[in-house]
């Protein structure tokens, strides 16, 4: 069976990475990914893995590199964060376009202006429309179940799709916490083999990859797009189950926590989902039917799930560690999309508050504030206002 | 110990603080517990005032933010009391360990700490300049800090600092670290 460590998530990512043994590892450092890729490349250098490892000269190129290893039929990995993955931008559209299950995790960070190092959800909201998968972690051991199930998602070959796995930078990536490792045998036996698609290295069968698509197919082309991200779903759930039965720790679309008999919830993701969970516990303890989602398959969003999941609430606040400026919060039109579909017409009052940007604390009195709020709404108290930050310093 | 135990470490860039509250909680993980360690991040520069973390619990932990009551607050450059207030927050049974030459019941005074909470104080600059040869407190404030709270165990606390050093420094350093634990956790004072 396992290991029971004490690691940062940044070293429990990069050992997921070295027991998945990819062939290619193309990469540019960043605050605060820098510390998966030093270890990953520590592991190339100590012989641990057999990847070849292409130090690039900027995001966009890493990820260009990454593009024409997966291509050519390797199994690839790179890292980014904030900036980083701003630049790899273009190039995220054309790993999915073009159906290469390149895995990556995104410590997620802040994006300038000001310049910010700390954690939030900016860079993964922002890469929302971009074609990949994202699994989301609240913590080190979720990071790195998450990314082992990655390459099981990603290189389905229902789907063949890029995958990105995000956690908190700094909150998770740089804190040290318990987790559990699985064995290198278990990891490799459960991830198995790479079985490329279309490789271009089979060169017995020539074969182009992002072509020249004009007014004739490009339509059909993405909605051939849209059909596989409809396949995702059940893929995730599969793998879920077979990781379950192999760690023990089990996983769905996302996870709901003293839900089923509650009045009131949060919608949060990440580790500030972990904290609001103790004060979920904390207002039970008061006889106040709190409960919590917390969100994990980002895209595609499991609309209908989620949907099902929070119609029976009267209130619920949706928590977003970005902001769409001019618009709600990412993670706000989501669950307003959710529930306005929801079977039946029934549905909760909602609210969206904006926290932690730029890795502002999000404290157990910040959790608290909000469900005090929401227990006035669901006895019918106004909505101030739909919108609006927390933890502000006024 | 069926509760939460809290940390602070209050410290300054360069005295090994951060690594200090890292192998406490490798130290805290046996016995099936689960433990936290994060420093506060900011602009690192040897010299400024710093802060750390730990919790350690019988349950698994999911909170993800600084610690704001501590139960345990380790004090490992004593001139960061002149510039701030290292009892902010603490709980009305808390623990104090602060590293000075001076006697308990002064620090008691200088903290301003309530008649339920407790002050133990060691020499561990001293400490650590005899026996490591540098201003490194971080050793002997861990078997301080060990003692005062009876966290783990003194043979099982110097196993770990063997463990996390043994990676990067020489015997020689290695003895000298174990010594000053050894050191810390005997010379400490309550009072």
């Amino acid at each position: 069976m396992g290991k029971i460590v004490a690691v940062t998530g940044n070293e429990a990512v990069a050992n997921a990475l070295r027991q998945a043994d990819p062939d290619v590892c193309s990469l540019y450092p960043i605050t605060p990914q820098t510390d998966i890729v030093q270890r990953f490349s520590s592991f190339v250098a100590n012989g641990l893995v057999k990847t070849e490892l292409i130090n690039a000269e900027s995001e966009h190129s890493a990820m260009s590199a990454a593009i024409g290893a997966a291509a050519a039929g390797g199994r690839v990995i790179t890292a980014t964060s904030s900036q980083g993955m701003a630049l790899m931008w273009e190039m995220l559209h054309i790993a999915s376009g073009m159906n290469l299950p390149i895995i990556m995790p995104l410590v997620n960070r802040a994006l300038s202006a000001p310049l910010n190092i700390h954690g939030d959800h900016s860079d993964g909201m922002g890469a929302r429309d971009t074609g990949w998968v994202q699994l989301w972690s609240e913590s080190a051991q979720e990071a790195y179940d998450n990314t082992i199930m990655a390459f099981r998602v990603g290189e389905h070959m229902d789907i063949r799709l890029p995958v990105m796995v995000c956690m908190d930078g700094f909150i998770v990536s740089h804190s040290i916490a318990r987790m559990e490792y699985l064995e290198d045998g278990e990891v490799k036996k459960f991830i198995g083999p790479y079985v490329p698609k279309n490789p271009l290295l089979d060169i017995e069968h020539p074969k182009s990859f992002g072509p020249l698509i004009l007014t004739d197919l490009y339509h059909e082309y993405k909605r051939l797009q849209h059909e596989i991200m409809g396949r995702v779903k059940n893929v995730v759930l599969q793998v879920s189950d077979e990781f379950a039965r192999l760690s023990g720790r089990k996983y769905g679309l996302f996870e709901s926590y003293r839900l089923e008999d509650a009045e009131i919830a949060l919608v949060i993701l990440n580790s500030a989902a972990g904290t609001s969970k103790d004060v979920v516990d904390e207002l039970r303890g008061k006889g106040i039917k709190a409960g919590l989602l917390k969100p994990r398959l980002f895209r595609p969003f499991p609309y209908e799930e989620v949907g099902q999941a929070l119609k029976h609430l009267k209130a619920v606040c949706v928590m977003d560690r970005a902001d769409s400026f001019g618009g709600y919060g990412p993670m706000f039109m989501e669950i307003s999309s959710a529930m306005y579909q929801a079977d039946g017409g029934q549905r909760p009052r909602l609210i969206n508050k904006i926290y932690g940007l730029g890795g502002r604390d999000f404290m157990p009195h910040d959790a608290r504030g909000v469900l005090l709020e929401l227990v006035e709404i669901a006895k019918g108290a106004p909505v101030r206002t739909v919108k609006e930050y927390i933890g502000v310093r006024e | 110990m069926s509760e939460m135990i809290e940390i602070r470490w209050h410290g300054r860039g360069g005295q090994g603080t951060v690594t200090a509250a890292k192998v406490l909680a490798d130290a805290c993980l046996s016995g099936g517990r689960y433990v936290q360690a994060f420093p506060e991040y900011g602009p690192e520069r040897a010299g400024a005032p710093l802060r750390a973390y730990n919790r350690i619990s019988d349950r698994e932990l999911r909170l993800y933010c600084p610690v704001t009551n501590p139960k345990v607050v380790s004090v490992v450059d004593a001139s960061i009391m002149d510039a701030m207030n290292v009892a902010e927050g603490a709980v009305d049974d808390a623990i104090f360990v602060v590293n000075t030459a001076k006697e308990p019941a002064e620090i008691r005074k200088t903290l301003g700490a309530k008649a339920t909470q407790k002050i133990f104080t060691v020499d561990a600059t001293s400490i650590a300049i005899n026996e490591i040869g540098r201003p490194l407190p971080n050793s002997p404030m861990l078997g301080a800090v060990v003692r005062a709270t009876g966290l783990v165990e003194l043979p099982h606390l110097s196993e770990e600092v063997r463990k996390s050093f043994g990676k990067k420094f020489s015997e020689k350093i290695i003895n000298g670290n174990l010594k000053a634990v050894e050191r810390g956790y005997k010379e400490v004072r309550e009072g």
